[in-house]
């Protein structure tokens, strides 16, 4: 019988501390994460020097809580897998290191992974995968679709041109003065209005993959301005309902293109926008019948965490991807590296 | 006994072992280099180098600050796990104290140990060696250099001041505390690991979890975010 594998993950890219351990690959022994979201929300979003501070108070905690969960001790432990980047590169610095320590005190390997690997790899612990696949992954750095022909291989084959779909997401809600983070408020508002507001869609060229949502974010800044300047008010959820209309337009047409000409099995969507209930109800709606398997995981496994980390390294390890100690954080890590 | 000191708190980055009564090893670079990269290959190396392994350190000491916000994390941050996933002792020592350590032990007046701040500014203290031990006459602190040694010209003891920034305070240091100013030699200036290592042999550990860097200047965020809620620092 082949030894069970175990993988311990870190992650520590943005505002949540968290630890994992992964079993044989897609089972979660423990996911244990410390969100600093309180202390960051009197700021209006994530500060990066407190997001350090948060960080270094946890680390250790976070570490025995997953090993006790795990019921584990490092002997047991195979490989440390740990987000390298992109992220903010001192909040990244406290998992590197940490990693680094625990790696070096148990001689045991070191295995570098790209924080939107692990949002990727988060679909694993919920399914098998089967390639090719692609993967939409929204959230408040990222949105791009990554095509993978095989495990550890990742193609991003359209992106931002300049915000993220979660920034865009912040930015509208605190123009309709909702408070840090915006995305789940604006999602909730957006369910009671309906989308009477015509907002623009950027397509951008004809077959890109790339998206672009400042224009978007423009306008409806400009709505409410100009709506201000006569007097008028516009109802709160319908501008919502009108922008999250928009947005899922986008994410789910040009998907569903990207499936039509790369011809794959699996869609799997990652990131914390996937938490968001329109873009899970378009999407599901729109694979209904389809011969493509939709994947969506669970809200837990869509937000930062460390099992995607540890899920995504069980992978890399195995393809032998390896660091050694000087291992640094790479806030603008290029996700098509190891291919 | 072994201890393992790190230091990463400011431009110099040094790494000791100390067993019993003698260093067994000692390495210190004072470069503009990242300690993301070195530190790890640093302390690997040493032990590799005086025949130990992980499992034969029996406590941790680190430079606890102040200094580089980043480069204080990044020390305390190996540390804590090393320390934590040993399961032996970890004892933070103030970055200003390694810093007066040396030069200050044969020096009878009192030690200022600079790191600069910019804009003016240094973290400083004051120590002097009593009964040979070092004791902090004036915690460490974030000052202007020209408050700073205008306070010292009250002192009747002469003053020694160390570190690497001295060039750019020793001026105006001269100016106003003149001979009553002394200043260490261009080989005394790098904080030592070794006296790391020292200052932390015999301090019983601190509790691993709670253990956080002394940065002595709140996240400049949360300094702008007290001062609009109209609350003073000390209450
Ligand atoms: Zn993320």
């Amino acid at each position: 019988m082949k030894k069970d594998q175990w993988i311990l993950g870190i992650e520590t890219s943005c505002d949540e501390t968290a630890v994992a351990i992964i079993k044989n690959g897609r089972e979660i022994a423990a996911n244990v994460v410390a969100s600093q979201i309180e202390s960051h929300k009197r700021f209006g979003g994530v500060v990066p020097e407190i997001a350090s501070r948060h960080h270094v108070e946890q680390i250790t905690i976070v570490m025995e809580e997953a090993l006790d969960q795990a019921g584990i001790t490092m002997a047991e432990v195979d490989a440390i897998s740990v987000t390298e980047g992109p992220g903010l590169v001192g909040a990244l610095l406290i998992g590197v290191n940490a990693a680094k320590a625990l790696a070096f005190a148990h001689n045991k390997p070191l295995v570098p992974v790209h924080h939107i690997a692990g949002h990727i790899y988060a679909n694993r612990l919920v399914t098998e995968l089967q390639f090719p696949l692609l993967a939409l992954v929204v959230s408040g750095g990222h949105t791009e679709l990554v095509y993978m022909k095989e495990h550890g291989s990742f193609e991003v084959i359209g992106e931002t041109r300049d915000d993220a779909a979660g920034e865009a997401y912040d930015k509208v809600a605190r123009t309709l003065n909702m408070p840090y983070p915006g995305g789940p408020h604006i999602d909730r508002l957006a369910h009671e209005g309906s989308p009477t507001i015509d907002l623009p869609r950027a397509w951008l060229e004809e077959g890109s993959y790339d998206f672009s949502f400042s224009g978007l974010k423009s306008a409806v800044i400009n709505t409410v301005h100009n709506a201000e300047q006569r007097g008028e008010t516009i109802a709160p959820e319908n501008l919502a309902a009108s922008f999250q209309a928009s947005v899922i337009d986008v994410l789910v047409t040009k998907t569903l293109n990207a499936v039509a000409e790369y011809g794959v099995k699996q869609v799997l969507v990652a990131g914390g926008v996937a938490a968001n209930k329109g873009l899970r109800n378009a999407l599901e709606a729109a694979f209904t019948g389809r011969d493509v398997e939709l994947v969506i995981p669970p809200l837990k496994l869509c937000t930062d965490n460390a099992a995607m980390i540890a899920a995504a390294g069980s992978v890399m390890f195995e393809k032998g991807i390896r660091a050694d100690l000087a291992l640094n954080a790479n806030p603008g890590l290029d996700i098509e590296i190891y291919n | 006994m072994t201890i393992l000191s790190i230091d990463t708190s400011n431009y110099t980055l040094g790494v000791a072992l100390l067993e019993e009564d003698q260093v067994l090893g000692e390495y210190i670079t004072n470069l503009k280099k990242n300690h993301s990269i070195r530190i790890m290959p640093a302390i690997q190396t040493l032990m590799k180098d005086c025949g130990k392994t992980p499992a034969d350190l029996t406590k941790i000491v680190v430079a606890k600050g102040p200094g580089s916000y980043t480069g204080v994390r990044i020390g305390v941050t190996i540390a804590k796990t090393l320390a934590w996933t040993l399961n032996i002792p970890l004892v933070g020592i103030s970055s200003l104290e390694i810093l007066a350590a040396g030069p200050g032990r044969y020096f009878s007046g009192y030690i200022s140990p600079i790191f600069d701040a910019r804009r003016g500014q240094v973290y400083t203290g004051l120590y002097h060696y009593k009964d040979g031990s070092l004791v902090a006459v004036e915690q460490d602190q974030l000052v202007m250099l020209a408050d700073w040694v205008e306070k010292l010209t009250s002192s009747k003891e002469p003053i020694l001041f160390v570190g690497n920034d001295l060039p750019i305070h020793r001026a105006k240091i001269e100016e106003v505390l003149k001979a009553k100013a002394m200043f260490a030699t261009v080989t005394e200036q790098n904080p030592r690991p070794a006296e790391l290592a020292l200052l932390g042999r015999d301090t019983p550990g601190e509790d691993i979890h709670t253990f956080v860097p002394n940065y002595i200047r709140l996240a400049e965020a949360e300094a702008k975010w007290l001062e609009a809620k109209g609350k003073t620092l000390n209450g």
